[in-house]
Protein backbone atom coordinates (compact mmCIF):
# COMPACT_ATOMS: atom_id res chain seq x y z
CA UNK A 1 0.00 0.00 0.00
CA UNK A 2 2.86 2.40 0.86
CA UNK A 3 4.01 3.54 -2.56
CA UNK A 4 6.40 6.41 -1.27
CA UNK A 5 9.52 5.53 0.29
CA UNK A 6 9.82 6.47 3.91
CA UNK A 7 12.32 4.69 4.66
CA UNK A 8 15.69 4.35 2.09
CA UNK A 9 17.51 1.27 1.57
CA UNK A 10 20.33 3.43 4.43
CA UNK A 11 17.93 3.06 6.72
CA UNK A 12 16.97 7.16 6.32
CA UNK A 13 13.78 8.84 6.35
CA UNK A 14 12.54 11.44 4.10
CA UNK A 15 14.50 14.18 5.95
CA UNK A 16 17.57 12.54 6.55
CA UNK A 17 17.01 10.81 9.93
CA UNK A 18 17.50 7.49 11.29
CA UNK A 19 14.44 5.83 13.03
CA UNK A 20 15.61 6.68 16.86
CA UNK A 21 16.24 10.86 15.61
CA UNK A 22 13.95 13.78 17.01
CA UNK A 23 13.85 16.82 14.62
CA UNK A 24 15.68 19.70 15.91
CA UNK A 25 13.81 21.24 18.82
CA UNK A 26 14.42 24.84 19.73
CA UNK A 27 12.76 26.56 22.55
CA UNK A 28 12.74 30.27 23.60
CA UNK A 29 11.21 31.48 26.82
CA UNK A 30 9.21 34.82 27.50
CA UNK A 31 8.44 36.16 23.54
CA UNK A 32 5.25 37.62 24.67
CA UNK A 33 5.77 40.47 26.70
CA UNK A 34 2.04 40.72 27.73
CA UNK A 35 1.36 37.03 29.23
CA UNK A 36 2.57 36.19 32.38
CA UNK A 37 4.22 32.80 30.75
CA UNK A 38 5.00 32.40 27.02
CA UNK A 39 7.22 30.29 25.16
CA UNK A 40 7.98 29.68 21.28
CA UNK A 41 8.80 26.08 19.84
CA UNK A 42 10.34 25.13 16.75
CA UNK A 43 9.94 21.14 16.50
CA UNK A 44 11.57 20.53 12.83
CA UNK A 45 9.19 22.95 10.74
CA UNK A 46 6.89 23.25 13.48
CA UNK A 47 6.83 26.79 15.12
CA UNK A 48 4.21 27.42 17.67
CA UNK A 49 3.85 29.99 20.10
CA UNK A 50 2.17 29.86 23.38
CA UNK A 51 0.85 32.39 25.86
CA UNK A 52 -0.46 31.67 29.96
CA UNK A 53 -2.16 33.96 31.20
CA UNK A 54 -3.17 33.45 34.95
CA UNK A 55 -4.02 32.42 38.03
CA UNK A 56 -6.15 35.16 36.75
CA UNK A 57 -9.93 36.49 37.73
CA UNK A 58 -12.38 33.52 35.88
CA UNK A 59 -14.42 35.38 33.56
CA UNK A 60 -17.52 34.23 33.15
CA UNK A 61 -17.82 33.79 37.01
CA UNK A 62 -19.90 30.82 36.74
CA UNK A 63 -17.21 29.04 35.28
CA UNK A 64 -14.98 29.00 38.35
CA UNK A 65 -14.86 26.25 41.13
CA UNK A 66 -14.72 26.64 44.38
CA UNK A 67 -11.72 24.21 45.12
CA UNK A 68 -9.46 24.56 42.54
CA UNK A 69 -8.32 26.05 39.95
CA UNK A 70 -9.82 25.79 35.90
CA UNK A 71 -7.84 25.10 33.00
CA UNK A 72 -8.38 26.44 29.62
CA UNK A 73 -6.66 25.69 26.67
CA UNK A 74 -7.23 26.88 23.20
CA UNK A 75 -5.30 25.04 20.23
CA UNK A 76 -5.60 26.96 17.22
CA UNK A 77 -4.18 26.79 13.67
CA UNK A 78 -3.49 30.01 11.69
CA UNK A 79 -4.79 29.85 8.05
CA UNK A 80 -1.21 30.21 6.72
CA UNK A 81 -0.01 27.11 9.02
CA UNK A 82 -0.92 24.73 6.28
CA UNK A 83 -0.26 24.77 2.10
CA UNK A 84 -3.45 25.18 1.74
CA UNK A 85 -5.38 27.59 3.87
CA UNK A 86 -7.08 26.74 6.95
CA UNK A 87 -10.22 28.34 7.86
CA UNK A 88 -9.37 30.39 10.98
CA UNK A 89 -13.10 28.83 12.52
CA UNK A 90 -12.02 26.08 15.40
CA UNK A 91 -12.33 22.75 13.73
CA UNK A 92 -13.47 19.32 15.05
CA UNK A 93 -9.92 18.39 14.75
CA UNK A 94 -8.87 21.63 17.21
CA UNK A 95 -11.41 21.81 19.75
CA UNK A 96 -10.34 17.48 20.19
CA UNK A 97 -6.91 18.90 20.52
CA UNK A 98 -7.63 21.47 22.67
CA UNK A 99 -9.11 19.08 25.41
CA UNK A 100 -6.52 16.54 24.73
CA UNK A 101 -4.05 19.14 25.52
CA UNK A 102 -5.69 20.22 28.80
CA UNK A 103 -5.99 16.81 30.16
CA UNK A 104 -2.63 16.27 29.16
CA UNK A 105 -1.65 19.20 31.44
CA UNK A 106 -4.03 19.12 34.37
CA UNK A 107 -2.32 15.74 35.83
CA UNK A 108 1.02 18.30 36.09
CA UNK A 109 -0.41 21.22 37.51
CA UNK A 110 -1.18 22.04 41.44
CA UNK A 111 -4.72 23.06 40.30
CA UNK A 112 -5.96 22.93 43.95
CA UNK A 113 -3.27 25.60 44.67
CA UNK A 114 -5.32 28.27 43.40
CA UNK A 115 -9.06 28.05 43.90
CA UNK A 116 -11.53 30.52 41.69
CA UNK A 117 -9.43 31.04 40.07
CA UNK A 118 -8.39 30.18 35.71
CA UNK A 119 -5.25 29.73 34.20
CA UNK A 120 -5.52 30.34 30.15
CA UNK A 121 -3.26 28.56 27.67
CA UNK A 122 -3.14 29.73 24.08
CA UNK A 123 -1.21 27.64 21.57
CA UNK A 124 -0.75 28.98 18.20
CA UNK A 125 0.36 26.85 15.55
CA UNK A 126 2.05 29.22 12.91
CA UNK A 127 3.05 26.44 10.69
CA UNK A 128 2.45 23.19 11.23
CA UNK A 129 4.29 19.71 10.04
CA UNK A 130 3.08 16.77 11.49
CA UNK A 131 2.61 16.43 15.78
CA UNK A 132 1.97 19.57 16.37
CA UNK A 133 -0.01 18.70 19.45
CA UNK A 134 3.37 17.26 20.95
CA UNK A 135 5.38 20.47 20.06
CA UNK A 136 2.08 22.51 22.02
CA UNK A 137 1.92 20.28 24.52
CA UNK A 138 5.99 20.67 25.39
CA UNK A 139 5.69 24.47 25.02
CA UNK A 140 3.26 24.87 27.08
CA UNK A 141 4.08 23.39 29.90
CA UNK A 142 7.31 25.53 29.59
CA UNK A 143 5.28 28.51 29.08
CA UNK A 144 3.53 27.26 32.41
CA UNK A 145 6.47 27.20 34.15
CA UNK A 146 7.47 30.42 33.29
CA UNK A 147 4.53 31.84 34.42
CA UNK A 148 5.02 30.51 37.67
CA UNK A 149 2.44 27.84 38.36
CA UNK A 150 3.28 25.53 40.83
CA UNK A 151 3.96 22.14 38.67
CA UNK A 152 4.54 18.86 40.23
CA UNK A 153 6.45 18.33 36.82
CA UNK A 154 6.84 19.54 33.81
CA UNK A 155 5.01 17.46 30.82
CA UNK A 156 7.34 16.43 27.72
CA UNK A 157 5.66 15.08 24.68
CA UNK A 158 6.60 13.22 21.66
CA UNK A 159 4.94 11.01 19.10
CA UNK A 160 6.10 7.63 17.78
CA UNK A 161 5.00 5.67 14.64
CA UNK A 162 5.26 3.05 12.41
CA UNK A 163 5.91 3.41 8.87
CA UNK A 164 7.18 1.12 6.06
CA UNK A 165 6.08 -1.69 8.91
CA UNK A 166 9.09 -0.30 10.93
CA UNK A 167 8.38 1.52 14.53
CA UNK A 168 10.22 4.99 14.13
CA UNK A 169 10.20 8.23 16.70
CA UNK A 170 9.07 11.49 16.09
CA UNK A 171 6.75 11.26 13.18
CA UNK A 172 6.47 14.35 10.63
CA UNK A 173 3.74 15.34 8.55
CA UNK A 174 4.58 13.22 5.34
CA UNK A 175 5.41 10.07 6.89
CA UNK A 176 1.99 11.24 9.27
CA UNK A 177 -0.09 10.77 5.99
CA UNK A 178 1.77 7.64 4.24
CA UNK A 179 2.86 5.83 6.99
CA UNK A 180 0.66 3.21 8.92
CA UNK A 181 0.12 4.21 12.51
CA UNK A 182 0.77 7.55 14.54
CA UNK A 183 1.12 7.67 18.67
CA UNK A 184 1.90 11.07 20.41
CA UNK A 185 2.04 10.58 23.87
CA UNK A 186 3.21 12.93 26.82
CA UNK A 187 4.82 12.38 29.80
CA UNK A 188 5.78 13.59 33.67
CA UNK A 189 9.37 12.72 33.12
CA UNK A 190 9.82 12.95 36.90
CA UNK A 191 7.15 11.40 38.09
CA UNK A 192 7.03 8.22 35.57
CA UNK A 193 3.35 9.40 34.02
CA UNK A 194 1.98 9.22 30.93
CA UNK A 195 -0.80 12.03 30.15
CA UNK A 196 -1.78 12.00 26.78
CA UNK A 197 -1.48 8.86 24.61
CA UNK A 198 -3.50 8.66 21.63
CA UNK A 199 -2.86 5.74 18.68
CA UNK A 200 -4.25 6.16 14.43
CA UNK A 201 -3.51 3.43 13.17
CA UNK A 202 -2.86 -0.47 13.62
CA UNK A 203 -0.23 -1.92 16.03
CA UNK A 204 -0.01 -5.54 17.13
CA UNK A 205 1.34 -5.72 20.99
CA UNK A 206 4.49 -6.04 20.62
CA UNK A 207 4.75 -3.00 17.93
CA UNK A 208 2.59 -1.24 20.68
CA UNK A 209 4.62 -1.75 23.27
CA UNK A 210 8.13 -0.76 21.36
CA UNK A 211 6.11 2.63 20.04
CA UNK A 212 5.06 3.71 23.18
CA UNK A 213 8.85 2.56 24.57
CA UNK A 214 10.13 4.78 21.96
CA UNK A 215 7.86 7.29 22.58
CA UNK A 216 8.51 7.30 26.10
CA UNK A 217 12.11 7.83 25.13
CA UNK A 218 11.75 10.76 23.16
CA UNK A 219 9.65 12.37 25.65
CA UNK A 220 12.82 11.97 28.34
CA UNK A 221 14.75 13.87 25.38
CA UNK A 222 12.31 16.52 24.69
CA UNK A 223 12.79 17.14 28.58
CA UNK A 224 16.30 17.65 28.44
CA UNK A 225 15.53 20.51 25.89
CA UNK A 226 12.87 22.03 27.94
CA UNK A 227 15.10 21.58 31.08
CA UNK A 228 18.08 23.87 29.21
CA UNK A 229 15.50 26.26 28.30
CA UNK A 230 14.41 26.97 31.21
CA UNK A 231 17.86 27.18 33.36
CA UNK A 232 19.33 29.30 30.06
CA UNK A 233 16.61 31.69 30.69
CA UNK A 234 16.49 31.75 34.30
CA UNK A 235 20.06 31.43 35.25
CA UNK A 236 22.11 31.93 32.29
CA UNK A 237 24.01 34.42 34.93
CA UNK A 238 25.91 32.84 37.52
CA UNK A 239 24.97 33.95 41.15
CA UNK A 240 27.56 34.23 43.54
CA UNK A 241 26.91 33.60 47.26
CA UNK A 242 25.81 35.97 49.33
CA UNK A 243 23.23 37.54 46.80
CA UNK A 244 20.74 35.17 47.06
CA UNK A 245 20.63 35.58 50.68
CA UNK A 246 19.37 38.86 50.50
CA UNK A 247 16.41 37.59 48.56
CA UNK A 248 15.45 34.83 51.47
CA UNK A 249 15.54 37.02 53.90
CA UNK A 250 13.48 39.46 52.74
CA UNK A 251 10.98 36.81 51.73
CA UNK A 252 10.60 35.59 55.47
CA UNK A 253 10.01 39.52 56.66
CA UNK B 1 21.36 17.05 58.05
CA UNK B 2 22.64 17.66 54.26
CA UNK B 3 22.49 21.51 53.62
CA UNK B 4 21.72 22.89 50.33
CA UNK B 5 22.79 25.72 49.48
CA UNK B 6 20.96 27.73 46.57
CA UNK B 7 20.38 25.59 44.21
CA UNK B 8 18.48 26.19 40.85
CA UNK B 9 15.69 24.23 40.24
CA UNK B 10 12.91 23.56 37.84
CA UNK B 11 9.36 22.17 38.17
CA UNK B 12 9.61 18.63 38.97
CA UNK B 13 13.31 18.58 40.39
CA UNK B 14 14.17 16.20 43.38
CA UNK B 15 15.95 18.51 45.68
CA UNK B 16 17.03 16.11 48.48
CA UNK B 17 15.77 12.51 49.48
CA UNK B 18 15.05 12.49 53.16
CA UNK B 19 12.67 13.78 55.60
CA UNK B 20 12.34 17.18 55.69
CA UNK B 21 9.89 19.39 55.71
CA UNK B 22 8.26 21.14 52.90
CA UNK B 23 8.10 24.82 53.16
CA UNK B 24 7.25 26.94 50.56
CA UNK B 25 7.10 26.02 46.53
CA UNK B 26 7.83 22.34 47.54
CA UNK B 27 5.78 19.16 47.77
CA UNK B 28 6.77 15.85 49.39
CA UNK B 29 6.19 12.71 47.75
CA UNK B 30 7.32 9.74 48.96
CA UNK B 31 10.36 10.70 50.72
CA UNK B 32 11.09 13.15 48.30
CA UNK B 33 11.19 16.97 48.16
CA UNK B 34 10.18 18.12 44.85
CA UNK B 35 10.27 21.93 43.55
CA UNK B 36 7.28 23.35 41.99
CA UNK B 37 8.60 26.26 40.87
CA UNK B 38 11.51 27.21 38.92
CA UNK B 39 13.78 29.02 41.87
CA UNK B 40 16.71 28.84 44.06
CA UNK B 41 16.38 25.66 46.35
CA UNK B 42 17.44 25.90 50.07
CA UNK B 43 17.52 24.51 53.51
CA UNK B 44 17.31 25.76 56.75
CA UNK B 45 16.40 23.94 60.52
CA UNK B 46 12.66 24.34 59.62
CA UNK B 47 12.82 22.43 56.12
CA UNK B 48 13.05 23.25 52.56
CA UNK B 49 12.01 25.84 50.11
CA UNK B 50 12.34 27.64 46.68
CA UNK B 51 12.24 30.82 46.33
CA UNK B 52 10.43 31.79 42.90
CA UNK B 53 11.85 33.48 40.09
CA UNK B 54 8.59 34.32 38.41
CA UNK B 55 4.41 34.43 38.51
CA UNK B 56 1.77 36.05 39.51
CA UNK B 57 1.23 37.70 42.92
CA UNK B 58 -1.42 35.85 44.95
CA UNK B 59 -2.72 37.72 48.31
CA UNK B 60 -1.11 36.70 51.85
CA UNK B 61 -2.32 37.82 55.17
CA UNK B 62 -0.59 40.79 56.48
CA UNK B 63 1.17 42.24 53.39
CA UNK B 64 1.19 45.86 52.29
CA UNK B 65 -0.38 46.33 48.92
CA UNK B 66 -1.32 49.21 46.54
CA UNK B 67 -4.59 49.15 45.46
CA UNK B 68 -6.38 51.03 42.79
CA UNK B 69 -10.02 51.69 43.53
CA UNK B 70 -12.04 50.09 40.92
CA UNK B 71 -15.85 50.22 42.25
CA UNK B 72 -17.46 50.73 45.43
CA UNK B 73 -21.02 48.75 46.30
CA UNK B 74 -23.09 50.60 49.15
CA UNK B 75 -21.15 49.02 52.02
CA UNK B 76 -17.09 48.16 50.40
CA UNK B 77 -15.07 49.11 47.55
CA UNK B 78 -13.44 47.07 45.12
CA UNK B 79 -9.93 47.28 45.23
CA UNK B 80 -7.98 45.99 42.32
CA UNK B 81 -4.61 44.54 44.17
CA UNK B 82 -2.97 43.11 40.92
CA UNK B 83 -3.98 39.64 42.13
CA UNK B 84 -6.12 36.88 40.92
CA UNK B 85 -9.06 38.12 43.48
CA UNK B 86 -10.32 41.77 44.05
CA UNK B 87 -9.68 42.77 47.13
CA UNK B 88 -12.23 44.42 49.51
CA UNK B 89 -12.27 47.51 51.88
CA UNK B 90 -14.79 48.26 53.91
CA UNK B 91 -16.43 51.03 54.39
CA UNK B 92 -16.38 50.73 57.75
CA UNK B 93 -12.74 50.90 57.79
CA UNK B 94 -13.17 54.48 56.02
CA UNK B 95 -15.93 55.76 58.42
CA UNK B 96 -16.16 54.19 62.00
CA UNK B 97 -18.72 52.48 63.42
CA UNK B 98 -21.70 54.54 62.68
CA UNK B 99 -21.05 54.24 58.91
CA UNK B 100 -24.62 54.90 57.23
CA UNK B 101 -24.80 53.74 53.66
CA UNK B 102 -27.41 56.87 53.28
CA UNK B 103 -25.41 59.44 54.95
CA UNK B 104 -22.58 59.04 54.08
CA UNK B 105 -20.79 59.56 50.47
CA UNK B 106 -18.57 56.82 49.93
CA UNK B 107 -17.30 58.83 46.55
CA UNK B 108 -15.54 61.69 48.27
CA UNK B 109 -13.35 59.65 50.43
CA UNK B 110 -11.91 57.50 47.87
CA UNK B 111 -13.29 57.59 43.97
CA UNK B 112 -13.01 54.84 41.55
CA UNK B 113 -9.26 55.66 39.98
CA UNK B 114 -7.55 56.33 43.52
CA UNK B 115 -4.87 54.18 45.04
CA UNK B 116 -4.38 53.45 48.19
CA UNK B 117 -2.05 51.80 50.73
CA UNK B 118 -3.85 48.78 52.45
CA UNK B 119 -3.06 45.29 54.57
CA UNK B 120 -4.99 42.58 54.17
CA UNK B 121 -6.61 41.42 56.87
CA UNK B 122 -8.12 38.40 55.91
CA UNK B 123 -8.05 35.89 52.91
CA UNK B 124 -8.61 32.28 53.25
CA UNK B 125 -9.15 30.98 49.33
CA UNK B 126 -12.63 30.78 50.01
CA UNK B 127 -13.01 34.47 49.91
CA UNK B 128 -11.83 37.32 48.45
CA UNK B 129 -9.17 39.39 50.54
CA UNK B 130 -10.15 41.92 52.71
CA UNK B 131 -8.32 45.03 53.62
CA UNK B 132 -7.69 47.92 56.13
CA UNK B 133 -6.23 51.50 56.01
CA UNK B 134 -6.77 52.37 59.21
CA UNK B 135 -3.20 52.00 60.51
CA UNK B 136 0.27 54.17 60.60
CA UNK B 137 1.12 55.06 57.05
CA UNK B 138 -1.69 53.03 54.82
CA UNK B 139 -4.73 55.35 53.00
CA UNK B 140 -4.84 57.14 50.18
CA UNK B 141 -1.75 58.00 47.76
CA UNK B 142 -2.22 61.24 47.04
CA UNK B 143 0.04 61.97 43.89
CA UNK B 144 3.51 60.16 42.36
CA UNK B 145 4.29 58.15 39.23
CA UNK B 146 2.79 54.87 38.98
CA UNK B 147 5.15 51.57 37.96
CA UNK B 148 4.07 48.08 37.89
CA UNK B 149 6.68 45.21 38.73
CA UNK B 150 6.39 41.64 38.77
CA UNK B 151 5.87 40.87 42.80
CA UNK B 152 8.96 38.23 42.70
CA UNK B 153 10.85 41.04 42.14
CA UNK B 154 9.86 43.28 45.34
CA UNK B 155 12.26 41.66 47.98
CA UNK B 156 15.34 41.99 45.20
CA UNK B 157 14.31 45.50 45.14
CA UNK B 158 14.24 46.35 48.62
CA UNK B 159 17.53 44.23 49.42
CA UNK B 160 18.95 43.34 52.40
CA UNK B 161 17.47 45.51 54.98
CA UNK B 162 15.93 48.35 53.03
CA UNK B 163 19.55 48.38 51.41
CA UNK B 164 18.89 48.57 47.49
CA UNK B 165 15.87 50.94 47.94
CA UNK B 166 17.59 53.51 50.22
CA UNK B 167 20.39 53.33 47.85
CA UNK B 168 17.97 54.31 44.94
CA UNK B 169 15.85 56.79 47.20
CA UNK B 170 19.38 58.79 48.25
CA UNK B 171 20.95 58.70 44.81
CA UNK B 172 17.54 59.91 43.17
CA UNK B 173 16.03 62.15 45.29
CA UNK B 174 12.61 60.13 45.49
CA UNK B 175 10.87 58.16 47.61
CA UNK B 176 9.08 54.95 46.52
CA UNK B 177 6.60 53.11 47.89
CA UNK B 178 6.41 49.39 47.30
CA UNK B 179 3.69 47.28 47.85
CA UNK B 180 4.30 43.44 47.77
CA UNK B 181 1.93 43.11 45.17
CA UNK B 182 4.70 45.08 42.71
CA UNK B 183 3.10 48.09 42.66
CA UNK B 184 5.23 50.87 43.53
CA UNK B 185 4.20 54.86 43.72
CA UNK B 186 7.15 57.00 43.24
CA UNK B 187 7.47 60.56 44.68
CA UNK B 188 10.23 62.93 43.87
CA UNK B 189 11.04 66.43 43.54
CA UNK B 190 11.98 66.80 40.06
CA UNK B 191 11.38 64.44 36.85
CA UNK B 192 15.45 63.71 35.98
CA UNK B 193 15.14 61.82 39.65
CA UNK B 194 11.82 60.37 38.77
CA UNK B 195 13.60 58.76 35.59
CA UNK B 196 16.43 58.00 36.55
CA UNK B 197 14.67 55.81 39.74
CA UNK B 198 11.93 54.07 37.27
CA UNK B 199 15.87 53.20 35.05
CA UNK B 200 17.23 51.91 38.18
CA UNK B 201 14.02 49.85 39.03
CA UNK B 202 13.60 48.39 35.74
CA UNK B 203 17.55 47.19 35.95
CA UNK B 204 16.62 45.82 39.28
CA UNK B 205 13.75 43.48 37.70
CA UNK B 206 15.46 42.24 34.87
CA UNK B 207 18.72 41.12 36.60
CA UNK B 208 16.89 40.39 39.56
CA UNK B 209 18.69 36.86 39.30
CA UNK B 210 22.16 38.19 38.50
CA UNK B 211 25.44 38.88 40.29
CA UNK B 212 26.62 42.28 42.07
CA UNK B 213 23.44 44.10 41.50
CA UNK B 214 23.73 46.84 44.02
CA UNK B 215 27.19 47.18 42.15
CA UNK B 216 25.15 47.45 39.38
CA UNK B 217 22.57 49.83 40.45
CA UNK B 218 25.28 52.25 41.79
CA UNK B 219 26.72 52.42 38.92
CA UNK B 220 23.74 53.35 36.89
CA UNK B 221 22.88 56.31 39.69
CA UNK B 222 26.75 57.64 39.49
CA UNK B 223 27.27 57.06 43.33
CA UNK B 224 30.12 56.05 45.28
CA UNK B 225 29.71 55.33 48.88
CA UNK B 226 31.04 58.82 49.55
CA UNK B 227 27.98 60.72 47.71
CA UNK B 228 25.71 57.94 49.17
CA UNK B 229 26.41 59.50 52.64
CA UNK B 230 26.24 63.48 52.15
CA UNK B 231 22.84 62.78 50.10
CA UNK B 232 21.27 60.88 53.06
CA UNK B 233 21.29 64.29 54.42
CA UNK B 234 20.46 66.14 51.73
CA UNK B 235 16.73 63.97 50.95
CA UNK B 236 16.00 64.02 54.99
CA UNK B 237 15.44 67.69 54.02
CA UNK B 238 14.04 67.21 51.29
CA UNK B 239 11.21 64.69 52.87
CA UNK B 240 10.08 67.66 55.13
CA UNK B 241 8.97 69.49 52.00
CA UNK B 242 7.23 66.51 50.70
CA UNK B 243 5.12 66.68 54.11
CA UNK B 244 4.49 70.02 54.03
CA UNK B 245 3.19 69.27 49.82
CA UNK B 246 0.37 67.17 51.46
CA UNK B 247 -2.83 68.37 50.29
CA UNK B 248 -4.82 69.83 54.01
CA UNK B 249 -8.44 68.46 51.82
CA UNK B 250 -7.41 65.11 52.68
CA UNK B 251 -7.96 64.68 56.58
CA UNK B 252 -7.26 61.40 57.66
CA UNK B 253 -5.16 60.96 54.44
CA UNK B 254 -2.79 63.18 55.59
CA UNK B 255 -1.29 61.11 57.85
CA UNK B 256 -0.27 58.66 55.64
CA UNK B 257 1.70 60.86 53.87
CA UNK B 258 3.70 62.39 56.63
CA UNK B 259 4.03 58.55 58.01
CA UNK B 260 5.52 57.39 55.22
CA UNK B 261 8.07 60.47 54.12
CA UNK B 262 9.55 59.30 57.78
CA UNK B 263 9.43 56.05 57.36
CA UNK B 264 11.71 56.43 54.29
CA UNK B 265 14.15 58.36 55.39
CA UNK B 266 14.62 56.41 58.41
CA UNK B 267 14.03 53.12 57.49
CA UNK B 268 12.28 51.79 53.90
CA UNK B 269 12.33 48.50 55.16
CA UNK B 270 9.10 49.15 57.68
CA UNK B 271 6.42 50.34 54.25
CA UNK B 272 6.72 46.12 54.07
CA UNK B 273 4.95 43.47 56.31
CA UNK B 274 6.77 41.37 58.69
Amino acid sequence: MDQTILIDENGKRTDGRSSDDLRDIKITIGVLKNADGSASIEFGKNKIMVAVYGPREVHPKHMALPDRCVLRCRYHMSPFSTDTRKNPAPSRREVEISKVMREALEPAIMLEDYPRAAIDVFVEVLQADGGSRCAGIAAASVALADAGVNMKDLVSACAAGKINDKIVLDINDIEDKEGSADMPVAYLPNLEQITLLQLDGILDESQFNECLEKAIHGCKMVYEIQRKALIEKYFGNDLPEGEEKELEENKEN
Amino acid sequence: MLEIKKRYVIPGDVIIEGNYRPLMNVIKKDNFIIATRIGIAESSKDGIKVIPLSGVYIPRINDIVIGKIVDNSSLSWEVDINACFSAHLPAQDVFGRDFSPAKDDMKKRLAPGDLVTARIITFDRTRDPMLTIQEKDLGKISNGEFLKISSTRVPRLIGKRGSMIQTIEQATQTRILIGQNGILVITGKNDEGIALAFKAIKLVEEEAHTSNLTQKVKDLLNVSEEITQTETNNSSVNNEDYVNNSNPDNNSNNMENDNSSNINTESPKEVQPH
